[in-house]
């Protein structure tokens, strides 16, 4: 039989976990609280930066974004948020057609966050940010079109 | 040292010299009962702000901001907020009964309260047997518990009031036992008497290790006995919606919810008188000047300080610990709690025969 199952054993054995849970809850007591304030402290909010409150297309140093138009991330979307409109271009040196994107829609009111068109983007073309005041008072405003 | 007889006393002489004895006497009952109850109600409102705050510090919040100034005016909300509402009557209940229910948990809890001793000469009930009186009053809270739960013609609410019977009859024995070896030591039951003994020294002090055992089973006891966590099975919410009090609604609710806060600063308060030395201050052997210093501290002062730090202490106890399972409870009174509170009272009662007290 081992001591922490003997009475006098059990009572130590009990009064010990019992201390350490206290002595964390203490800890707790006195740390910083994490409370955010919202209204009052929007100026100095700190959003982690894996937030994802809305879906954009970074654009490089010409202010072209890197989309190839391929339909990975309509295709990878459950909810059918993303809707990729595309066009035919004929490239002026070689005369071939070419797929290019017209207008990328994502409707943030259907959006459930769930990074999977980040995931299967080819090109890094997409990305979350953490802009996250989006309340509008329409839902139509909800559905952006995310090229310029 | 601070009397408040000369206040109360000077009272007395004014009201019997403007009218006779009888109404004097009277006056005085009607004076003393709205104080009582003033004062029942303002601890009240302080001690559910203090919970508010207090939890949420144990689990890194900032608690109730937004009404008043550091949500001062949260509680004020929640009482106006009960005061407004319905109270609803159930088909096929007792209704004498059903009513009768909240009175009886408020009224014992009013009788205990004004047992406690404020400060020198500040309590409303003194006698020679001020601690049994004391334990009785507190003891029949339990039975307005049972009868809200009978009374309800609710299953949950039956479950929930004969765990509360079981667990608040049980514990009751360990407080007893507490509270015997605290009076064996003091040797008398009168309140003001065992605080007027623990003027040099407090009982906790001269009693050292029996007394700091009694202090320990006397602090899970009366937490048990306040049906709070880890011991609020009888209203365990994930079990039987909310136990007795499942079916009442409007201020019915609010009586048991003000007389289950009560009940926390009584048993606080009953700790610090028998082992903190109620209103008396610390004092330290060989510092003269440091007693002096706490001579100016009021009475009363040190009372609330010991009782709201103890009140911190069963607060810190509620958001640590889970809540015990339903058999286990029994186990902790009658397998650990009752046997050791039964030594340490042979402990104590030797120590005194022997004079091995400070």
């Amino acid at each position: 039989m081992k001591f922490s199952e003997t009475y006098i054993g059990g009572i130590l054995f009990a009064s010990a976990s019992l201390l350490t849970g206290l002595r964390t809850t203490l800890k707790e007591f006195f740390t910083p609280k994490v409370t955010e304030q919202y209204p009052e402290n929007r100026a100095t909010l700190k959003i982690s930066e894996r937030h994802r409150a809305m879906l954009y297309m970074p654009l490089d140093e010409n202010g072209n974004n890197k989309c190839i138009a391929c339909g990975l991330c309509q295709s990878a979307c459950p909810n059918s948020t993303i809707i990729v409109k595309t066009k035919n271009i004929v490239d002026e040196e070689s005369g071939k057609s070419k797929k290019v994107l017209d207008e990328y829609i994502y409707d943030l009111g259907s959006c459930m966050f769930c990074q999977l068109c980040v995931n299967a983007c080819p090109k890094d073309a997409i990305a979350f940010n953490n802009q996250f005041e989006n309340a509008v008072f329409d839902r139509k405003k909800l559905v952006i079109r995310l090229n310029k | 040292m601070y009397n408040f007889e000369i206040i109360t006393s000077a009272i007395d002489h004014f009201l019997h010299s403007v009218m006779p004895a009888q109404l004097a006497v009277i006056t005085e009952c009607v004076l003393i009962a709205v104080c009582t109850l003033v004062a029942y109600v303002a601890f009240a409102i302080v001690m559910i702000f203090m919970e508010r705050k207090v939890c949420a510090a144990f689990q890194c919040r900032l608690g109730p901001t937004r009404v008043g100034f550091w949500g001062l005016l949260q509680v004020f909300a929640d009482v106006f907020k009960m005061l407004i509402k319905e109270i609803i009557s159930i088909n096929n209940s007792d209704s004498l009964l059903y009513r009768l229910a909240p009175y009886l948990v408020v009224l014992s809890s009013i009788l205990t309260f004004s047992c406690l001793p404020f400060d020198k000469g500040l309590q409303v009930l003194d006698f020679n047997v001020g601690v049994f009186f004391l334990m009785a009053a507190s003891s029949f809270g339990v039975l307005g518990i049972l009868l809200a739960g009978w009374s309800s013609n609710n299953k949950f609410s039956m479950i929930g009031a004969m765990r509360s019977g079981a667990q608040m009859i049980s514990y009751e024995l360990s407080i007893g036992l507490c509270m015997l070896t605290m009076v064996v030591l003091s040797g008398t039951m009168q309140i003001s008497e065992i605080v007027e003994q623990q003027v040099d020294g407090w009982f906790i002090f001269k009693g050292h290790l029996p007394a700091v055992v009694a202090f320990i089973i006397y602090l899970i006891a009366g937490n048990a006995e306040t049906n709070r966590a880890p011991f609020d099975l009888p209203e365990a919410e994930s079990e039987l919606t909310a136990g007795y009090h499942t079916e009442y609604s409007g201020m019915h609710f609010g009586f048991f919810y003000v007389a289950e806060f009560m009940n926390l600063f009584i048993v606080a308060g009953i700790a610090s008188t028998l082992f903190l030395g109620g209103w008396t201050p610390l004092y330290i052997k060989g510092f003269d000047s440091f007693n002096a210093i706490m001579d100016y501290i009021p009475g009363i002062v040190w009372f609330l300080g010991k009782t709201f730090f103890l009140i911190w202490v069963l607060m810190w106890f509620r958001w640590t610990f889970p809540r015990l399972r339903v058999d286990h409870v029994p186990t902790l009174e009658w397998k650990y709690m009752v046997p050791i509170g039964l030594v340490n009272l042979l402990i104590m009662t030797i120590c005194v025969v022997m004079n091995w007290i400070f």
